[in-house]
């Protein structure tokens, strides 16, 4: 029960951040990417403020053996960089690019987002589908 | 001169973090949104499918109750052209479960423990982003 009221106050927390923060408006998004063009420093903003309260949660993690409900943290973050992990941000950064949202904002603003928004978060679906074969193909090109 | 627009960015983004905070210290667990969808949809997180179900229900409920506290219309500005939206989304959807991780999960939870893979992923995802509004919108004029 404690693991669920924890994961409603981050949800809906998270959610009324990206609304505030302007993440929801792919406008705002298009134009932090839009370097070249009318950019708009925004995301800069919201990038730094989110990340202030991690480094304080990340310290804390150190300081205490488990989670409130008794999960350990996470492990040691992973040094190993990988193709998979430059390939898949490149695709994602293209479709952040070509639209405006990334996962967090798409389901944020599913109750305004109208048709547009409930297609993308559908083909977001389905890309997430489609990974796991794709992985495999990218993982025999890479060991070629 | 500093526009509002930053403020309400700094401010969103505190409780962005603070999300993030509250799962990591809570549960445990790394707040990204890419994964938390992800483990339903590809049924890899399925153990722990109640609480990503309520996470993801909360992310949608609490911005839309607060949608009245605006006097203006809300709105993604969303392109029309729904070719683009379909590829858009598939970019993302396969791209973050590649990289395992997206915005939240690489970018804000990623940078904040000075995680390699995170702050990599966070170079390449807004490098193609740049390059993507380079092509797409100064070159072809379709966003």
């Amino acid at each position: 029960m404690q693991r669920l009221v924890i994961s409603a106050l981050s949800g809906g927390l998270f959610g009324a951040g990206l609304l505030v923060s302007g993440m929801t408006d792919t406008t705002k998004v298009q134009g932090w990417l839009d370097v070249f063009g009318a950019w708009d420093p925004t995301l800069a903003f919201v990038l730094g403020g989110a990340i202030l309260p991690m480094l304080v949660a990340w310290h804390l993690t150190t300081k205490r053996a488990v989670s409130l409900v008794g999960e350990p943290f996470p492990s040691k973050p992973d040094p190993r960089l990988g193709h998979n992990l430059v390939i898949g941000s490149v695709l994602f950064g293209a479709g952040w690019g070509l639209v405006g949202l990334c996962p967090g904002p798409a389901i944020a603003s599913l109750s305004w987002g109208g048709t547009g928004g409930i297609v993308f978060i559908l083909a977001m679906i389905g890309g997430m589908l489609a990974a796991p074969p794709i992985r495999v193909q990218v993982d025999r090109l890479a060991a070629i | 001169m500093i526009q509002t627009d930053w403020i309400w960015g700094l401010v969103g983004g505190l409780m962005i973090g603070t999300a993030a905070a509250i799962y990591l210290l809570g549960n445990g667990r790394i707040m990204g949104a890419s994964g938390i969808i992800g483990g339903l949809v590809d049924r890899s997180g399925l153990n722990t499918w109640a609480e990503r179900i309520v996470f993801l229900a909360a992310l949608v409920v609490v911005p839309a109750l607060m949608l009245p506290l605006y006097n203006v219309e809300v709105s993604t500005n969303i392109t029309t052209n729904l070719g683009l939206v379909v590829a858009g989304g598939l970019l993302v959807g396969i791209g973050t479960r590649l990289a395992n991780g997206c915005t939240s999960g690489h970018g804000v939870c990623g940078i904040s423990r000075f995680s390699l893979r995170g702050m990599v992923a966070t170079v390449f995802y807004l490098l193609a982003g740049g390059i993507t509004m380079v092509l797409f919108r100064h070159v072809l004029g379709v966003i």
